[in-house]
C-alpha cells in the first residue's frame, strides 16, 4: 500500500506569538513539525505495519521545512518529498490543497492519504476535506482508527456527538485525531537514516502546474486584548468556609 | 448582502451556535436558512422561528446520516443556483468539511471560527483567532459566495418568536456518495465544550491527591492514573452541579487522564464559557489562549504563583481535593439543587 503523510512546518507549541509591526514573530522559538501532523504519521506508519508498504512524508513550505520532514524519515518514513516554490509564498488553504493535490496525482498509485486534524498556525482543520475534494476522493475525517482492508477504509470519526463509523473504497483521504496513538518517538538509528537522507524537492513546475491564485487576504494581525483581570484571593479558616465565600462571589457577578 | 445560514444538526438535534449564525445573517438584512437531512420538517419550523425569511429544505434518506460529500454536493448545487454572496455556518466537525468541499466546488474560500464579521460595502471582513488563539487575523475573500463558519457563543443567540413561519423551497439532494456510514457510538459524551456556558477543567495536579489509597496491584502509571479519575471525578461533580461540562489542560491529557477530547487549550477548542474554573492547572501559554474568551476564570490551585492566577477573576491558592468538594457542596445549596 502507498501512504502518503501530509505535513507541515510550524513554529514551536510553546512559542509567544505575536504581532510585530504587521508581521508574525515567534522569538527564538524553534519550528517543528506541526503537532497533529506527528498523528498523521504515526497513522501512516501504523498502516504500514498492520499491511505492508511505503511511507512518503510530504509538505509545501521553504527549505527549512526539510527539517520537519526528518522528523517524519526519523519516525520511520520511507521517503520525503519537499514541494518548494518561490511563488507560494502566500497560501491559502485551497491553494495549498491544488498544490498537495498535484503531488499526490504526480506520485501515483497513491492509496491512503493521511493529514493531521489541523494546523497550529492557520488552525482551519480544512486542507484535508479541500485535498480529497480536488482529488475526487472520498474524505474521512478525524480518525480516531484506521483499518484498512481488502482496497477498503474503514475510520472511527471522532466527532462533537461521539464516533462515527465510516467506510469508503481506497485511494481515500483521512485526517487523524490523537486517539490514533502517541507518535512514536524517532530511533537512534532513525535520526541516523534521516540526517543522510535525500529529500526530493520538487518546484510547481515539476508537477506541472503555476501557482493557485489565492482568494483569502490577511489585512491585518492583532494581539489578543490582555485580560484586565486583578485576581482577588479568597481565603478562609476552613475548605468549607473559603468554598461558602467564593460560590456567593461567583453568584455575585451573575455569571451562571 | 444576500446571505444563507447553514443550520448545522445531528440526528435532527440543532447544534446552538446555528441560531446564533441565523441571528448574525439577519443582522445583514433578509436572511435564508439551509436544512438538510431526512425528516427535518421541525428544523425548518425553528429556523423561521429564530428569524429566517426562507427556508430551502433537501429532505431526502439519501441524506439521512451526514456524509461529508454528500451535503457539501447539495450545498454547492444550491449556492450556484441562488447564489447568494455570504454563507454562514456554525462551526463543527461537520461544517468544517462541507464549507471546505463546498469552496472548492464553488471556487471559493472558506475562513473558520470567527469570532467577528463585519460588512462594509460588498466587503465582509472576518476576524478568526490563529496560532491556538495567541494571534487573531482580519481576513478578507474575493470569492463568491464567501463561506464563513462561525465560533460558537461568538455571536448573541436571537430570540425565538413562537409560530413565525415563511417560505419553504425543496432542494434536491445530490447522491454522489463516496462513504457509507456503518453506525455511532454517542453514549459517553455529556456538555460539549464548545457550547457550554460553565465549564471546570482540571489539570496534572488533579492526580496528586496523598490521601488516597490505590487499590493493590497496580503499578506506578496505573496508580497515577487511579488517582486523577478520583480527582476528575470531584471536577465532574462541580460541573454537573453548575450544567457546565468538563474540560481538561493538555498536560492532563498528555499524561492519560482522560480523553483527549475534553482537552482546552489547542486549536479547535478553544472555549468560551461564562464561567471558567480552573482545578489544579498551571496555566501554560496555550491553556491561557484557550480561555481567553471565558468571561471570567476561577483559579483554584496550590502554587501562589501559578500564572493561571494572572488571568483569573477570582482564585483560591488552597488544596483542590478540599476545595472543589466544598465547593461543589456550597453551590449545590445555593442553587437549591
Amino acid at each position: 500500500m502507498k501512504i502518503i503523510a501530509c505535513i507541515k512546518q510550524v513554529p514551536d507549541s510553546e512559542a509567544k506569538v505575536k504581532a510585530e509591526n504587521g508581521q508574525i514573530s515567534w522569538g527564538e522559538a524553534p519550528l517543528v513539525i506541526n503537532p497533529f501532523d506527528e498523528y498523521a504519521v504515526e497513522g501512516a506508519l501504523q498502516q504500514k505495519e498492520t499491511g505492508s508498504g511505503t511511507v512518503t512524508a510530504l509538505c509545501v513550505g521553504g527549505e527549512s521545512a526539510k527539517e520537519a520532514l526528518k522528523h517524519a524519515l526519523a519516525m520511520g518514513a520511507d521517503e520525503a518529498i519537499l514541494i518548494s516554490d518561490a511563488t507560494l509564498a502566500n497560501l491559502d488553504t485551497q491553494a495549498a490543497a491544488r498544490v498537495l493535490a498535484a503531488a499526490i496525482n504526480k506520485i501515483g498509485g497513491v492509496d491512503l492519504v493521511v493529514f493531521g486534524r489541523q494546523t497550529l498556525d492557520n488552525g482551519a482543520g480544512i486542507t484535508p476535506a479541500q485535498t480529497a475534494r480536488v482529488l475526487g476522493w472520498p474524505m474521512l475525517g478525524l480518525a480516531g482508527q484506521i483499518k484498512v482492508d481488502a482496497g477498503n477504509v474503514q475510520v472511527e470519526r471522532v466527532i462533537e456527538e461521539g464516533r462515527q463509523s465510516v467506510k469508503a473504497k481506497l485511494p481515500a483521504v483521512v485526517s487523524v485525531v490523537q486517539s490514533i496513538g502517541e507518535p512514536r518517538y524517532p530511533s537512534f538509528m532513525g535520526i541516523r537514516k534521516a540526517a543522510k537522507a535525500e529529500i526530493a524537492v520538487w518546484s510547481l513546475n515539476d508537477l506541472g502546474i503555476s501557482a493557485p491564485a489565492a482568494i483569502v487576504t490577511r489585512n491585518e494581525l492583532m494581539n489578543p486584548p490582555v485580560r484586565e483581570t486583578v485576581v482577588e484571593i479568597i481565603s478562609g479558616d476552613s475548605p468549607e468556609q473559603i468554598a461558602e465565600k467564593l460560590a456567593e462571589k461567583i453568584l455575585a457577578e451573575k455569571v451562571l | 448582502m444576500k446571505t444563507f445560514v447553514y443550520i448545522d444538526h445531528f440526528k435532527g438535534e440543532v447544534q446552538p451556535a446555528s441560531w446564533e449564525a441565523l441571528g448574525l445573517g439577519k443582522s445583514f438584512g433578509p436572511v435564508s436558512a439551509i436544512v438538510f437531512g431526512s425528516s427535518i420538517d421541525v428544523i425548518a419550523k425553528a429556523a423561521f422561528e429564530y428569524g429566517a425569511d426562507e427556508v430551502f429544505i433537501a429532505d431526502d434518506s439519501a441524506l439521512k446520516d451526514f456524509r461529508v460529500e454528500v451535503y457539501a454536493s447539495t450545498l454547492s448545487a444550491l449556492a450556484s443556483s441562488q447564489s447568494p454572496e455570504l454563507i454562514l455556518f456554525p462551526t463543527t466537525t461537520r461544517t468544517r468539511e462541507m464549507a471546505a468541499m463546498s469552496a472548492i466546488d464553488l471556487n471559493s474560500s472558506v475562513l473558520t471560527d470567527a469570532t467577528a464579521v463585519e460588512v462594509k460595502g460588498d466587503k465582509v471582513i472576518v476576524t478568526r483567532p490563529i496560532y491556538e488563539g495567541k494571534l487573531f487575523e482580519k481576513a478578507t475573500s474575493s470569492g463568491k459566495p464567501q463561506l464563513i463558519t462561525l465560533r460558537g457563543r461568538a455571536f448573541p443567540k436571537p430570540e425565538r418568536e413562537a409560530g413565525r413561519t415563511g417560505k419553504i423551497t425543496k432542494v434536491d439532494a445530490k447522491t454522489d456518495a463516496l462513504t457509507t456510514v456503518e453506525g455511532y457510538n454517542v453514549a459517553e459524551v455529556g456538555v460539549s465544550l464548545g457550547d457550554a456556558g460553565v465549564i471546570v477543567s482540571g489539570g496534572r495536579g488533579v492526580s496528586n491527591n496523598p490521601s488516597l489509597q490505590p487499590p493493590a496491584g497496580l503499578d506506578e502509571k496505573q496508580a497515577e492514573i487511579w488517582r486523577a479519575h478520583q480527582g476528575f471525578k470531584l471536577v465532574g461533580d462541580l460541573a454537573t452541579v453548575l450544567g457546565g461540562a468538563v474540560g481538561a489542560s493538555r498536560a492532563a491529557v498528555d499524561a492519560g487522564y482522560i480523553p483527549y477530547s475534553n482537552q482546552v487549550g489547542q486549536t479547535g477548542k478553544v472555549v468560551a464559557p461564562d464561567l471558567y474554573i480552573a482545578c489544579g492547572i498551571s496555566g501554560a501559554i496555550q491553556h491561557l489562549a484557550g480561555i481567553r474568551a471565558a468571561k471570567m476564570v476561577v483559579a483554584i490551585n496550590k502554587d501562589a504563583d501559578a500564572p493561571i492566577f494572572k488571568v483569573a477573576r477570582f482564585g483560591v491558592v488552597g488544596d483542590l481535593f478540599q476545595i472543589v468538594p466544598a465547593l461543589t457542596t456550597a453551590m449545590k445549596k445555593k442553587l437549591g439543587k
